[in-house]
């Protein structure tokens, strides 16, 4: 059917796609959580904002459980090093998460203020804290995380958590958190009335400015201030993974000359500034659906923007370079990305349709009188 | 070449995380489909009863759901954690049934839960009971794609080692779905599941049928979990005796293990119900024995031999000393020696590398094994025999009682009778806990008997760890201790707190609770 290069890199476009719907529909929800605490004032309000994802967070967070299981099913070695080697951080993701189910789940069962008033912060805790840790995440996967493979193939980190916390990467982590609490803010807009409809637009105002700074900054600072590795030698892109059988120079071409040599690219930053720029000019008026599609547009540029610049980089190896891992050599067998590749082809479009069929059904506004209508069935 | 404590820490790590993830999902699976049974029942009938028990017992289900998703999160990362090299080694077949798992029934459960409980009003009649049996179908399904993921670990088919990536990779995507191992293991756990969501309302129902409160609605839920329980528990318990069949023919090891068996004795093989197995000296002390029965579970025949432990451990030396071949050939190839003897020498052993892999907890470069070294290898391939022993027994004794639970309650409900029977009815509450201890156990044997491999006969759990630190499997262990004990406490308190109000916290004005002045 397809060779073993074209299904590598239909691959890497695949799971692009799955990362995207990620970053979309639980960046969402993860703004509505963080927003939870400050835009519900009573409990007739926060009910209200819980409910505007109340039946859909569910399905949402599946796309970071397949994000996980396309990894490990299509770029083993990535799972491997990236879970085990960030150890700490991904147990704290882990962890944060932990806070949701329960929250969404448990918090209206007991009326109990303070039981409720628990579970909100424990909401704020989990839908704030992953997206922090992923930006540092994604911004370490710019500056090289400091990993070697054995010729055993085994993966040692050679770094520790707090090396994690670089001045870069903590900037990308606050950017992560501004970037999904913008977008949340323009959904929770969307879905209510009222006095939350009227805070949402204050947040969306604020944030705007401050996500554009932010975003700007950590550009200017890629482009000027990081090396970025360059293979100079490598085996064919159809030969059996092996990340070993490679030359790569810690200094290459810069990330500026990266994006210079495939001009293309460029669209990604583009639609990310003007997406999220439009959004907040949108946002701020009476503009619903409009503002949050372009959010949502200003969201996929950003991820697209990492995605291209890192390519063909996987994953950048700061303290051995020839072990960093590429969509050439970090994949499954051909054989197994056909299977996947013939799932997905079949069961993406089945999911598409049914989740659109699950939102149509729950369209609309929550509104407060709905809220206290179905006191004892609603989140 | 790792301490031991790193393995022995990363065991226990998963296996008590993977045990506590297990108390919600058996529940999960057997919830839906009562749920879809009730349901069905409402929109044939219209009676408003049976949607108060969707309702009510759909509430219970969605405390415990909301763990099942918490829990479940925790395995998907720790394959990657806390087994980086397994995930290296065997990721081209294990990671896309996972990805498959999600594709097909996560997606389905998780989209479909919320349509669940916030649809009734949107959602026709018939509209709402799809979405109910798309959910039931969705969680039974996940458990197809993980039951396929672990009978793999168990009898890994349709894999061969590629010496050029350093792994396992997939030759047949057949033989992996259709492998016997994991069909029996999927119809047995999902049948599991179905008994646990039985026992659950079926004792819940009869603790309201003996404080004589909301009549109508408990007699109703009790007489459905009666009789899918009583088909449930007879699936379970063929399909357990399945299993015992194809250990015989693909995981001798463990099966001997689980019999204690430490010799080959003439065929047909006796059963032992009762023994205690001492294995320093290879030996089960008073072992009282029922003739032809273990011959017949896992031969079906009366002349086929069942392996003893010690004859097993010495086809696990000749193994040894084959993998020592096969070890030795791939360090040739990998360091670029491609003639063809070579080649042909490693193909002929390569099926044994994982034997050969099990001398690397004694010495790292493997072929240099004396035969002392080999021995002592060799006695790892023996799994610890006592608690697979008793696990194992204690399983099947849950299992057998639930058996009668569910026959005398289904026979009285036949009867219309079943209100009056209070010893019943007592059973019934106290033999709650039942199904869980059968799930737990069960999963003991299956993964403490595969030991000392990951996946059988490929790659030795010590092997498959990833390059961590004790500090850092402290750091998690201690984390999921506070955060499942926590979130534990929490879930037992609304579960108690839900099971008391019973239909009354449905707020219909309909149920006892409602109808006294508050």
């Amino acid at each position: 059917m397809f060779d073993y290069e074209t299904i590598r890199l239909i691959w890497w476009v695949f799971i692009g796609v799955v990362g995207i719907a990620f970053a979309l529909t639980e960046g969402f929800d993860f703004g509505v959580g963080t927003l939870l605490p400050f835009i519900g004032k009573t409990d007739v309000e926060r009910r209200v904002i819980i409910n505007t994802v109340g039946a859909t967070w569910e399905g949402n967070q599946v796309w970071l459980v397949l994000l996980g299981g396309a990894i490990f099913a299509i770029w083993p070695a990535v799972y491997a090093t990236l879970f085990s080697g960030l150890y700490a951080a991904m147990l704290l993701v882990l962890f944060s998460l932990f806070f949701r189910p329960a929250a969404f789940d448990y918090r209206s069962k007991i009326e109990d203020p303070r039981w409720r008033n628990s579970w909100d912060w424990s909401l704020f805790i989990g839908s704030s804290l992953p997206p922090v840790l992923l930006g540092v995440l994604v911004g370490n996967l710019i500056l090289g995380l400091p990993f070697h493979f054995d010729q055993d193939l085994r993966s040692f980190y050679d770094g520790s958590f707090w090396g994690l916390l670089s001045p870069f990467a903590l900037l990308c982590g606050v950017t992560g958190l501004l970037l999904t609490t913008f977008h949340g803010a323009l959904f929770l807009k969307w879905r209510s009335e009222g006095v939350i409809h009227d805070r949402a637009v204050n947040t969306v105002n604020a944030l705007g400015p401050m996500l554009l700074v932010a975003l700007t900054l950590a550009t200017l600072w890629v482009f000027l201030g990081i090396d970025r590795p360059e293979i100079t030698q490598m085996a064919a892109t159809d030969a059996p993974s092996n990340p070993l059988h490679k030359t790569v120079i810690a200094q290459g071409a810069s990330w500026l000359q990266h994006f210079m040599t495939y001009p293309w690219m460029w669209l990604a930053p583009l639609t990310g500034f003007v997406g999220i720029g439009l959004a907040w000019l949108l946002g701020r008026g009476e503009s619903r659906m409009g503002a949050f599609v372009l959010s949502s547009l200003g969201v996929v540029g950003v991820a697209l923007t990492v995605g291209f610049g890192l390519f063909p980089f996987l994953l950048i190896s700061s303290t051995a370079p020839g072990s960093s891992l590429t969509l050439w050599d970090g994949t499954s067998s051909h054989n197994t990305l056909l299977l996947g590749f013939w799932i997905t082809i079949i069961f993406l479009p089945i999911v598409l349709l049914y989740t659109r069929f699950v939102y149509r059904v729950m369209w609309g506004s929550v509104t407060e009188a709905a809220v206290l209508k179905d006191s004892h069935t609603l989140y | 070449m790792f301490g031991d404590d790193i393995v022995m820490l990363s065991r226990m790590q998963f296996g008590l995380t993977a045990l506590y993830h297990f108390l919600f999902v058996p529940l999960t699976l057997g919830m839906t489909f009562i749920l879809g049974i009730m349901e069905s029942v409402y929109v044939m009938t219209g009676k408003e009863v049976y949607k108060d028990m969707v309702k009510f017992w759909g509430k219970l289900f969605g405390i415990n759901f909301a763990m099942g998703v918490t829990t479940g999160l925790t395995l998907e990362f720790q394959f990657g954690t806390n087994w980086a090299y397994y995930s290296h080694y065997v990721g081209d077949i294990f990671g896309p049934l996972l990805a498959a798992e999600g594709w097909m029934a996560f997606f389905l459960e998780s989209t479909f839960v919320g349509l669940f409980f916030f649809g009734w009003d949107r959602l026709s009649r018939v509209q709402h009971l799809t979405v109910t049996w798309l959910l039931a179908v969705g969680t039974s399904l996940s458990a197809l794609w993980i039951l396929i993921a672990n009978g793999w670990m168990q009898y890994p088919v349709g894999a061969e080692f590629n010496y050029e990536t350093l792994r396992m990779e997939m030759t047949s995507f057949a033989d992996v779905f259709f492998n016997p191992v994991a069909q029996v293991k999927f119809v047995h756990t999902v049948a599991a599941g179905y008994v646990t969501g039985s026992m659950f309302v079926l004792g819940i129902s009869s603790w309201y049928l003996l404080n004589k409160r909301d009549i109508g609605f408990a007699r109703r839920s009790f007489s459905i979990a009666s009789a899918f329980g009583l088909a449930s528990i007879l699936s379970v318990i063929v399909l357990g005796d399945e299993s015992g069949y194809t250990s015989g023919e693909t995981q001798k090891m463990k099966l001997a293990a689980i019999e204690a068996e430490w010799d080959t004795h003439p065929a047909p093989a006796g059963f032992t119900v009762f023994g205690l197995p001492d294995q320093d000296n290879q030996k089960t002390d008073m072992a009282l024995k029922i003739p032809y029965v273990l011959g017949l579970i896992a031969t079906r025949s009366i002349d086929e031999d069942v392996k003893g432990l010690k004859d097993l451990r010495e086809d696990s030396v000749v193994r040894i000393e084959s993998g020592m071949v096969a070890y030795d050939n791939l360090q040739k190839l990998r360091a670029g020696d491609n003639s063809l003897s070579v080649k042909q020498h490693f193909a002929e052993h390569k099926a044994d590398l994982g034997y050969g892999l099990l001398l690397k907890k004694y010495t790292d470069k493997v072929i240099d094994a004396d035969a002392a070294t080999i021995q002592k290898a060799a006695n790892d391939t023996i799994p610890k025999v006592a608690p697979l022993f008793w696990t194992f027994r204690i399983m099947v004794a849950c299992g057998f009682i639930m058996l009668f639970i569910f026959a005398m309650t289904f026979y009285y409900c036949a009867t219309r009778v079943a209100d009056q029977k209070r010893w019943l009815l007592r059973m019934a509450v106290w033999c709650i806990p039942l199904p869980w201890i059968a799930a737990e156990t069960g999963w003991f044997v299956a993964e403490v008997g595969r030991q000392p491999w990951t996946i059988s006969g490929v790659l030795p759990t010590h092997m498959s760890v990833s390059s961590l630190s004790a500090g850092q499997l402290w750091f998690s262990i201690g984390g999921f201790a506070l955060f499942y004990t926590i979130l534990l406490i929490i879930e037992m308190y609304l579960m108690l707190k839900y099971v008391r109000l019973g239909p009354s916290s449905l707020h219909t004005g309909r149920y006892c609770l409602e109808q006294q002045p508050a």
